[in-house]
Formats: structure tokens, C-alpha cells, sequence
């Protein structure tokens, strides 16, 4: 996926291969990878003569903001998917922590 | 008798709840009073069913089970038996209700499922494993977030922000009460009053009982990292995440942020000057009342007339 990330155009499986040759990969280990990749739906894929060329659904900022919009709730309702830490407040209540914050650091 | 009881039962359910959502007692000792919410919740529909069916089936004198159990076997039998109207309105509502509960705890769990399934996928495209805390994957985002996708193979999550915001020795003990998040099933046990809130959206009660439910979850965790790493970094640690403030407000959720502030700070407060713990007398008392809640509906359900 970083592969294709870091690449502009569209790539073969074969392409991918050889970008990830230090890895030692077998190609068709490449090539079931990228398929399952589009199955989810993270890759899209069209035809160029006898292969298939690979590019990503989305940008890598895309699935961070994604993945970050549901760790902090901002769907507003309370979902049981995640169980998160705590939420930040907004303007003048985060005042008010602070104020406790600084309260607590001095003592 | 039994439809009176059922009645009984699920008033009792109610008041409980209407007593306890908000009361700040709990807060000294959480872990019981979270047994008991989730006694309450569970009898309550248990009770409220079983007072229609109870009603519905009356005619046969049969108790429950084995009334319905006759009504199927007499409906297949020779056609419907000629109950009153208001015995078929009752087992009609009970039915409808019964479904309605089952139904949309059903749909939660796909739908808590499917988007846990998506929510792994893409953290293993996009995060990234860190030396500095081994196991823990790391979004590149200035935000401050830390939370954990609960499940069979679970995995805690923190944002670049967080590794910033916090010292290393707050981030422990944020880990700390993930840990707990995970090791004792939180989700599962917020789920069905998640789910309670899809079915009663406009219930009040409900709404309550489940941010009580969710805050005493949050401070069953906070006592677990408490325990092994002090309540000052976890308070310190819960203030600076408060007060990183890059999220604007989500919109329409005005009084949800109004109350995050609360909720963060009742944390905090319990945690630098926690009360003295509840009684062992009173304790008993939680856990008697919720092993009875949960007896009760089987008993009725099954007792023969």
C-alpha cells in the first residue's frame, strides 16, 4: 500500500513486486494481497491489456482522518465501537482545565 | 398475580434507574453499581414482556411459558382459541416489544461489528508500530487520541499528538486504562444500553442511564491505572488531553460537550480527593439486589400460574 502511496501513476502487481524486492516476496504473494486490497475496497483497479493496473481509493491522509474522526467521537452520538480514553473540550471549558492543570503542577 | 408482579418488577426497574442516573455516590465504588445498571436494564425488559404475555395467557392459568407454550399448541391445533380482545392486544404488544428489544440489539452488534472490522482494516494500512511503546499502534495526527478497538485480537491506538501532548509516565497510565477497557469487556457491557437508546430514542431515562453507565465504566478504568501508576498522572494526563482543544464541536452535540467537561472533571476530582469507599454493608446490599433482579424474571416466567 506504501508502495502505491509514494507512486503517482496506477502500477502492476509486477511493478509493486519489484518496489518491494528487499522484501523478498513472492509475486503471486503480491498479487493476492492487491486483490484482496480491492475486494475491500482500499485499491481500484483497471485493466491494461493482459494485467491489471493498481491505485489507491484514497489518499493515506484520507484513512488517518477517517480512523481520527471516529477516536474522537465526532459522530456526536456515543458509539460502542471504540472505547476511548476521554474527549477534549472546546474554548473556554478547556480554560478552566488548564487553570486545574496549572493549579496541580505548582503544588 | 403474575402480571402484578411482572408490573411490580418493571416499576421497580424504573424508579431504580430514575434514582440512580446522575446520584454521585456510585462513583466512590463503581464496579457494583455497574452490575446492578446492567441488572436493571435486563429485568426491566425481561418484566415489562412478561407482564403483557402474562396477561395474554392468563385465561389458560398456566403461568408464562406454559401458557404460551398451550396457546401455540392449541393455535396449531383447532385455530386461534377465543381469548378476549385485550389478552390478544397484550400478547401483540409483548411480541412487538420483545422483538423491538432483541431486533435493535441485534442490528447494534452488526453494525458495532461491521465498523470495527472497517476500523482495523485501515489501521493496518495507515498506522504505524513505535519503539518507544511496543504493541501500540500510532496514527500520524496532531490530535490528541487514545482509545482501544475492543475485541477477540484488541489493539490500542494513540495519535501522534498524544505521543507529544503527554510524558511518558502519563502515557502508562493512559495505557493503563485502556488495558482495562479491553481486559474487562467495557464494550460489551455499554453495547445493550447503546442499543436501548436506538429503541427509546426519546426516553430520558434511558439517555441518562447511559452516560451513568458509561462514566462509572470510564472510572472503573481510571481505578484499574490508578492502582498501578497513582492518580496524579492519570489526572494530569486526563487535564492535558481535556485541554489540547484541537476538536471544534461536533454539530448538534452542544450538550454532550457541555457534559464532557463535567464528566472530566468529576474524574479528576475523584481521583485527587477520592471519597471514603462505600460501606461493606452497602455493597452487600448492591450485589443482593442485583442477584434478585436477575432471579426474578426467570422465576415468574416459568412459575406455573
Amino acid at each position: 500500500m506504501d508502495v502505491l502511496w509514494a507512486h503517482a501513476g496506477p502500477l502492476t502487481a509486477r511493478d509493486v513486486s519489484k518496489a518491494m524486492a528487499d522484501r523478498d516476496l513472492a509475486p503471486t504473494t503480491v498479487m493476492t494481497v492487491l486483490d484482496r486490497l480491492t475486494r475491500k475496497g482500499f485499491l481500484l483497479r483497471e485493466r491494461d491489456g493482459r494485467a491489471w493496473r493498481y491505485r489507491p481509493a484514497e489518499s493515506r491522509d484520507a484513512y488517518v482522518a477517517e480512523l481520527m474522526l471516529g477516536a474522537l467521537d465526532m459522530t456526536g452520538d456515543r458509539d460502542a465501537a471504540l472505547a476511548r480514553f476521554a474527549q477534549s473540550v472546546t474554548g473556554s471549558e478547556a480554560e478552566t482545565l488548564r487553570r486545574v492543570l496549572a493549579e496541580l503542577e505548582e503544588k | 398475580m403474575i402480571v402484578l408482579a411482572f408490573a411490580v418488577l418493571a416499576a421497580i426497574c424504573v424508579l431504580g434507574a430514575v434514582r440512580l442516573r446522575g446520584a454521585k455516590w456510585p462513583w466512590r465504588d463503581p464496579r457494583p453499581v455497574v452490575v446492578l445498571w446492567q441488572a436493571l436494564g435486563l429485568t426491566w425488559g425481561l418484566a415489562t414482556t412478561g407482564a403483557l404475555f402474562a396477561y395474554g395467557v392468563e385465561p389458560f392459568g398456566l403461568g408464562v411459558f406454559r401458557g404460551l407454550v398451550a396457546l401455540t399448541a392449541e393455535t396449531v391445533v383447532s385455530g386461534p382459541p377465543p381469548l378476549g380482545v385485550d389478552h390478544y392486544v397484550a400478547l401483540l404488544l409483548g411480541t412487538g416489544l420483545l422483538g423491538l428489544l432483541v431486533g435493535v440489539l441485534a442490528v447494534a452488534t452488526v453494525h458495532v461489528f461491521r465498523a470495527r472490522r472497517r476500523h482495523r482494516a485501515m489501521l493496518s494500512l495507515v498506522g504505524r508500530g513505535t519503539p518507544e511503546v511496543p504493541g501500540v499502534l500510532v496514527l500520524d495526527h496532531p490530535a490528541a487520541a487514545a482509545y482501544c478497538v475492543p475485541g477477540l485480537r484488541p489493539q490500542v491506538v494513540i495519535s501522534e499528538g498524544t505521543l507529544r501532548l503527554l510524558k511518558d509516565a502519563e502515557l502508562a497510565a493512559v495505557l493503563s486504562h485502556e488495558e482495562a477497557h479491553v481486559r474487562e469487556r467495557h464494550d460489551l457491557v455499554l453495547l445493550p444500553f447503546a442499543a436501548l437508546r436506538k429503541a427509546l430514542p426519546f426516553s430520558e431515562v434511558v439517555r441518562e442511564a447511559q452516560s451513568s453507565v458509561a462514566l462509572l465504566v470510564e472510572m472503573c478504568a481510571d481505578d484499574h491505572a490508578r492502582k498501578r501508576h497513582g492518580p496524579r498522572l492519570l489526572a494530569t494526563a486526563l487535564l492535558r488531553f481535556g485541554a489540547a482543544g484541537h476538536t471544534p464541536a461536533p454539530h448538534g452535540a452542544l450538550g454532550t460537550v457541555g457534559s464532557a467537561q463535567g464528566e472530566m472533571l468529576a474524574r479528576v476530582d475523584r481521583l485527587l480527593t477520592p471519597g471514603p469507599a462505600l460501606p461493606l454493608r452497602l455493597r452487600l446490599g448492591l450485589f443482593t439486589v442485583s442477584t434478585l433482579l436477575l432471579l426474578a424474571p426467570p422465576l415468574l416466567w416459568f412459575l406455573p400460574a
